[in-house]
């Protein structure tokens, strides 16, 4: 039944498991940039800096309205074939697959300063200026009252973030063929007789990847919720 | 709210005053900074000369490739919602059932479909629709809705859900105290509360749809606006690449922007008014929807939501 996956074609990819192993790393250093990159954006948002703050809102509202596949296919014939972005990587595959990274992690951080800035604002300001009366100076506002309740309300929201990143690596198929949609791309249109098979396959492959990851954080986020 | 105090700062003083206002000088000289490089790294590839930007502003460009584009992402995006509303109603109601047989199929479904990406639901959908031989004319737009219908209908089954959980409990206590059926609560007392109140849910969804109808341009050649970039730089105008680019990332934020202003707007028209019991389904639980994660949990910000810029 699985004897079609031994073409040269599919090869190229690492099979079924190279493929959805490039999603993973796509996955991967997409969301260690969004975190890095997020949190900036959130500082700045929060911060009492106007220009900063107006400069990090006007990106979030920005970047969040445009679709992913624009920015993807952006990096790809904007940043690569236009002005000749190597990103130093040395052949296509590589190359393809920093600018996607490069694309994903400036879509993915609007979400991720959202959370964060959402997770700071459950914190009643009440609790904040209770902390300032009793002489806390502010780096101890931060890391005793407003922090600690912070993170543990930002774990769901981030976790929702990591998955639908997860799900949405596989714009990249719209620029390179490395990782799993574009091997299925590829997989649907030739084996015409096992279309139902080549679907479940991927989608059980994007399901294993994110539900178990969904309700672990789920739960997690549950556990940890401040209770008001 | 620059001089208000925050959840992290107090009120600037005058010290804090002079040091923001250095942060400030620092940062507006790297943004200067940054800019100006991208403009001459833009520069060095001749891609500022007027001859790549002004096709743009001719008419034709606009009625042969951006406009028939648009309208096609709009009739995507509103057949997908109007067809994934009455699947997500069902969906919704049936993982609130009080049978298990019910109950855990409709999970399943929902679980199953927020799990898979919507771009191989795309290509799946091209496929069953070309063996079913369906004219290649019409086959995009059928794969592009198919696929945002199954995804879309499993997320408002969420915010169906989330929805009938926001109302107060008494509303369902008092239709049994009435002695209603089961079915006669949910369809005379809380499904129409529930509807108003998802009504901004329901909106900001559509930024996500709208959003993913350049997906189906990008693979499964829907004529949306993303698919004018194949066509646009070659044809007779010969707008630049990027230009194009520029001009169709503008479309969809002014489209969106719209979208999201409306949904904003239901939702303090909604939290306002007299009537009902001011139960909202936010825009926020909505905008990425994760399997295996209750929506209702996601809510992070209650107490500081309505203060940001």
């Amino acid at each position: 039944m699985f004897d079609f996956l031994d073409k040269p074609l599919y090869a190229e990819y690492g099979g079924i498991l190279g493929a959805f192993w490039v999603t993973i790393q796509l996955t991967f250093f997409s969301a260690i940039g969004s975190l890095i990159w997020g949190t900036v954006l959130a500082a700045m948002r929060v911060g009492p800096v106007p220009i900063m703050r107006w400069f990090a809102t006007a990106y979030v509202n920005i970047v969040r309205n445009v679709p992913l596949t624009v920015i993807i296919v952006g990096s790809s014939v904007v940043l690569a074939d236009q002005l000749l972005w190597t990103l130093g990587g040395s052949d296509t595959r590589e190359i393809s697959f920093r600018l996607a990274v490069l694309g994903f992690t400036l879509y993915t951080s609007c979400f991720v300063c959202e959370s964060l800035r959402s997770g700071i604002n459950t914190v009643p300001i009440g609790q904040a200026e209770a902390a300032r009366a009793l002489g806390l100076t502010f780096f101890q506002v931060l890391r005793i009252v407003v922090l600690p309740q912070a993170f543990r309300s930002v774990v769901a929201p981030l976790a929702s973030v990591l998955i639908a990143l997860t799900k949405n690596t596989t714009v990249t198929a719209a620029i390179a063929g490395i990782e799993a949609a574009a091997l299925m791309a590829a997989m649907i249109e030739r084996e015409s007789d096992k279309v139902l098979l080549v679907f479940g396959i991927f989608a059980v492959g994007f399901v294993i990847l994110t539900l178990p990851m969904g309700m672990f954080l789920g739960w997690v986020a549950k556990k940890v919720s401040v209770k008001r | 709210m620059s001089q208000q105090a925050s959840v992290l700062y107090d009120a600037p003083g005058p010290r804090a005053k002079q040091r923001n206002a250095i942060y400030t000088v620092l940062f507006v000289a790297a943004l200067a900074l940054a800019a100006w490089w991208f403009i001459s790294e833009l520069d060095a590839r001749n891609q500022l000369e007027a001859e790549s930007w002004t096709p743009l502003l001719e008419a034709g460009v606009w009625t042969d490739f951006f406009i028939p584009g648009l309208l096609n992402t709009l009739q995507a995006a509103f057949l997908s919602i109007l067809i994934a509303l009455p699947i997500g109603a069902l969906l919704g109601i049936a993982r609130l059932s009080e049978h298990a047989w019910i109950r855990w199929p409709a999970a399943v479904w929902v679980e199953f479909f927020r799990a898979t990406p919507v771009l191989i639901l795309m290509l799946f959908s091209r496929e069953l629709y070309r063996m079913a031989g369906v004219d290649s004319e019409i086959l995009p737009l059928y794969a592009v809705v198919t696929g945002l219908v199954l995804y879309n209908g499993s997320v408002l089954a969420e915010v169906v859900r989330a929805g009938i959980l926001s109302l107060p409990r008494g509303q369902s206590e008092a239709a049994d105290a009435l002695g209603m059926r089961r079915s006669q609560v949910m369809t005379s007392v809380l499904l129409p509360q529930a509807v108003t109140a998802m009504l901004p849910a329901i909106v900001s969804q559509l930024v996500v749809i709208v959003k993913d109808t350049a997906i189906g341009g990008a693979v499964v050649r829907f004529e949306e606006v993303i698919a004018q970039l194949r066509p646009l730089p070659t044809s007779d105008y010969r707008p630049s690449v990027i230009a194009t680019l520029t001009a169709i990332a503008i479309i969809f934020i002014i489209l969106n922007f719209i979208l999201t202003a409306f949904a904003n707007w239901l939702e303090r028209w909604l939290r306002r008014r007299k009537k009902g019991t001011g139960a909202v389904v936010t825009t926020d639980m909505v905008e990425e929807q994760a399997p295996g994660v209750r929506l209702e949990d996601t809510e992070a910000d209650v107490a500081g939501r309505k203060d940001d810029g």
